[in-house]
């Protein structure tokens, strides 16, 4: 410890444990609860940055305190060089978005819906009844599913109506929303004709409006399929339009991303529910699916430099790579068992599915990785910055 | 590149004004900032912001961590030690006459134990380290607070209206409206707009009836809670709309007590602000700089600017923000495309027989 700014800009002085202990035992009449919950976590926070400054890091408030670790040795233990930057005490400057679970959730179901309603307007015009129903029914499942958490997740869900006050095409979430309205009950047309079809007995009064519904089923399923792939593309969009530096700088490429994450969501669900002879544009849907996130995610990576990095780390990482074994266990079950056995075709299935599911569980925990960490929000402008003043004189 | 997504834009007018007033905003001149903190408190006083936890982050004074849904206000504190680069303005200590114990300055080199026990009672040294200009030392502060951006992402990406821009070109939350979709808090480039949360908004003290409990262990003395109205909702700096709408100056400006904190007409602000700027330089202050002033940057330039006196993220700005929906246009192109290219591929996968 040199000097007195030394001991302030620079964590992991007192260890936290011994810390907060004392504290505790000081201040327990004065402090809130809260307060020692927030600052115990900070403080646990703190001590994970002081870890990475002792890796080399981090340089906090101010260039001498640059990536410089306490103890010296530390910095020896990165292969690959960090990139050094300047922040304030390694706090983020973005804040990560306050979604949960709910919002991936959301992006997976829609997803399903939305290849569901393809493939059940594709089965309608084709005549493959079971494969018809599957899809009906699967989009049904799948929008209202994805409805529920996205409601759930408002800080005010009574007040999810709002959203409808007004029509704003600078704000993805309202065009997802007006698209949601457009396509929801079109889905749910469709697959409640399918419901009344599967039901054997009906009253004779229900019989009229049953025969009027199967008559709309047709053209609402078909309406419902136009309307889909924008269900499932416009989520790329409505993480891209945010200032998390990983999903922002994935926006050329992350609705096709999803959409091949969609596909393959639907197929497998097609692959798992309809009888091998009529699954086969399912199965095609799903390899056709993943193969296309396979191709777009290289291509994404590559495009996106640093920001990348998360797709790489912790949770994230860790989702993203269940997602792509899962996705090679359903891509090879498809193509080579799924023509020929139903219980091949079930498993591959699901490994589809599931895949699909961590796929958006995996980009959402990187982009809440990435804005988190201030590297990722300071670099890159950093390098646009100093470029741009090179070039300037 | 300018249209009404990107580049210098008047914001009111081009919200549907008639007739707005000038547009309001602040200089925060942070090489007068005392740390006094008073913004802070006035700010909470007068918009009646919830406490949102009392804790010691260790950094240096600020134990108030960041902007957020309940602090609108936040000062920050950086302790830097400073190498030679003040090359151009070396400090030579003016002997005043007052008692000292010569504990100001630190020795720089961590290796010499020698001189950490000297130094104390050494006061000729110490005068020697700060002629050398080799021991230097510097506190940096700065009252931070919502930009009140000419592009503001926050708005643009709000669903419900609920953010709105304001005859006065701020961008203001109408609590009333919004569902707390949170979606403006990955928006915004600088981490200012959050969600309330319950966590933070007891306000009637049954947080320390909650600790109480903890410590003795028992969970039975029930908490009463009462909910501030605005949980779950995304809060931020109004520049103080009530306040302006009445011809009042905000409460943070009202409260600074060395001006460092400017209000006003945002034109007349940035004449202020660059005046300023030359002023500094000359006085042998190079590294002033201003941020958030300039029309052309990526957010359309900022209704609250500052004059700094170090890079940006030294006190936790992005050094080169960028409104997000610059690139939306092209994000819905690219959607659309992968939209289409969904139907394509739904439609190959129904080619080729029954299998």
């Amino acid at each position: 410890m040199s000097n007195p700014g030394e001991a302030e800009t620079t964590y992991g002085r007192w260890p936290d444990d011994d810390r907060g202990r004392g504290r505790r035992r000081r201040d327990v009449q004065a402090a809130a609860a809260r307060g020692l919950r927030r600052g115990r976590e900070q403080l646990n926070e703190l001590a994970e940055r002081a870890d990475r400054v002792d890796r080399g890091g981090y340089g906090f408030a101010g260039r001498q305190g640059r990536g410089r670790g306490d103890k010296g040795e530390g910095g020896e233990r990165a292969v690959v060089p960090e990139a050094t930057f300047t922040s304030y005490y390694g706090r983020p400057v973005v804040k990560a978005s306050p979604w949960k679970a709910d919002i991936p959730a959301y992006f997976f179901f829609g997803g399903v819906a939305a290849g569901s309603s393809l493939l059940g307007a594709g089965a309608d015009l084709t005549d493959r009844p079971a494969l018809r129903r599957v899809g009906r029914l699967g989009a049904l499942a799948g929008i209202s599913l994805s409805m529920g958490v996205l409601i759930h997740d408002l800080g005010r869900p009574s007040r999810f109506l709002n959203m409808q006050r007004v029509m704003k095409p600078t704000s993805p979430m309202s065009v997802g929303t007006w698209i949601l309205s457009l396509y929801g009950p079109l889905a749910g047309l469709a697959a409640v004709s399918e419901l009344v079809e599967l039901s054997r007995y009906l009253p004779r009064a229900l019989r009229g409006p049953a025969r009027l519904l199967a008559s709309a089923a047709r053209p609402a399923g078909l309406a419902a399929a136009l309307t889909a792939p924008a269900v499932a593309s416009y989520t790329a969009v409505l993480l891209s339009d945010t200032a998390t530096p990983t999903w922002h700088d994935a926006y050329p490429h992350l609705p096709f991303f999803f959409v091949g994450s969609a596909a393959a969501a639907a197929g497998g669900l097609a692959m798992i529910a309809a009888p091998v002879g009529e699954a086969g544009p399912g199965r095609r849907m799903g390899i056709g699916g993943v193969l296309a996130e396979f191709v777009v995610d290289q291509r994404m990576e590559a495009a996106m430099g640093l920001t990348a990095e998360p797709l790489h780390d912790g949770k994230a990482g860790l989702y993203l790579r269940i997602a792509k074994t899962l996705n090679v266990i359903g891509l090879a079950g498809a193509v080579l068992l799924g023509r020929r056995s139903r219980t091949a075709s079930v498993i591959s299935g699901s490994a589809l599915l599931a895949g699909s599911a961590c796929t958006r569980f995996g980009i959402f925990e990187a982009g809440q990785q990435s804005a988190r960490d201030p590297k990722y929000t300071v670099v890159p402008q950093r390098e646009r910055l100093d470029a741009r003043e090179g070039t300037k004189g | 590149m300018s249209n009404r997504l990107f580049g210098p834009l008047d914001p009111a007018p081009d919200a549907g004004w008639q007739d707005a007033p000038a547009r309001k905003g602040f200089l925060t001149d942070t090489s007068i900032c005392i740390g006094c903190k008073a913004c802070e408190v006035a700010c909470k006083e007068w918009n009646a912001i919830p406490e949102d936890g009392l804790s010691l982050l260790g950094s240096s004074y600020d134990n108030t961590g960041s902007l957020g849904a309940s602090t609108w206000r936040h000062v920050a504190f950086i302790e830097q030690p400073m190498a030679s680069t003040r090359a151009t303005r070396p400090s030579v200590p003016v002997d005043l006459g007052m008692p000292s114990v010569g504990l100001r300055d630190a020795p720089q080199d961590p290796t010499s134990e020698q001189a950490t026990s000297a130094q104390a009672t050494d006061a000729q040294a110490t005068d020697a380290q700060a002629t050398t200009g080799k021991a230097d030392f510097r506190w940096l502060m700065s009252s931070d607070v919502c930009k009140h951006c000419t592009h503001a992402a926050c708005l643009d990406v709000c669903p419900t209206g609920s953010l709105f821009r304001t005859e006065f070109g701020t961008v203001v939350v109408q609590d009333d409206i919004c569902n707390g979709c949170g979606y403006c808090v990955p928006a915004c480039p600088f981490g200012v707009i959050e969600r309330r949360t319950d966590d933070a908004a007891r306000v009637d003290g049954s947080g320390l009836r909650t600790i109480v409990n903890k410590v003795k262990r028992v969970d039975k003395v029930p908490e009463k809670r009462v909910r501030d109205k605005n949980v779950g909702i995304a809060q931020k700096c109004t520049l103080c709309y009530d306040r302006l709408s009445a011809g009042n100056t905000p409460a943070c400006a009202q409260a600074c007590p060395t001006q460092s904190i400017q209000f006003g007409d945002v034109d007349e602000l940035r004449e202020r602000a660059q005046v300023r700027m030359e002023q500094l330089h000359a006085q042998g202050v190079p590294e002033a700089r201003l941020y958030g002033a300039d029309p052309g940057d990526g957010i359309g330039g900022a209704g609250a600017m500052f004059l700094l006196l170090d890079e940006p993220e030294v006190y936790g700005l992005p050094p080169d923000p960028v409104v997000t929906t610059k690139d939306l246009a092209a994000m819905w192109r690219k959607a659309g495309l992968a939209a289409l290219a969904m139907l394509g591929g739904a439609a190959v996968s129904f080619l080729g027989g029954r299998s």
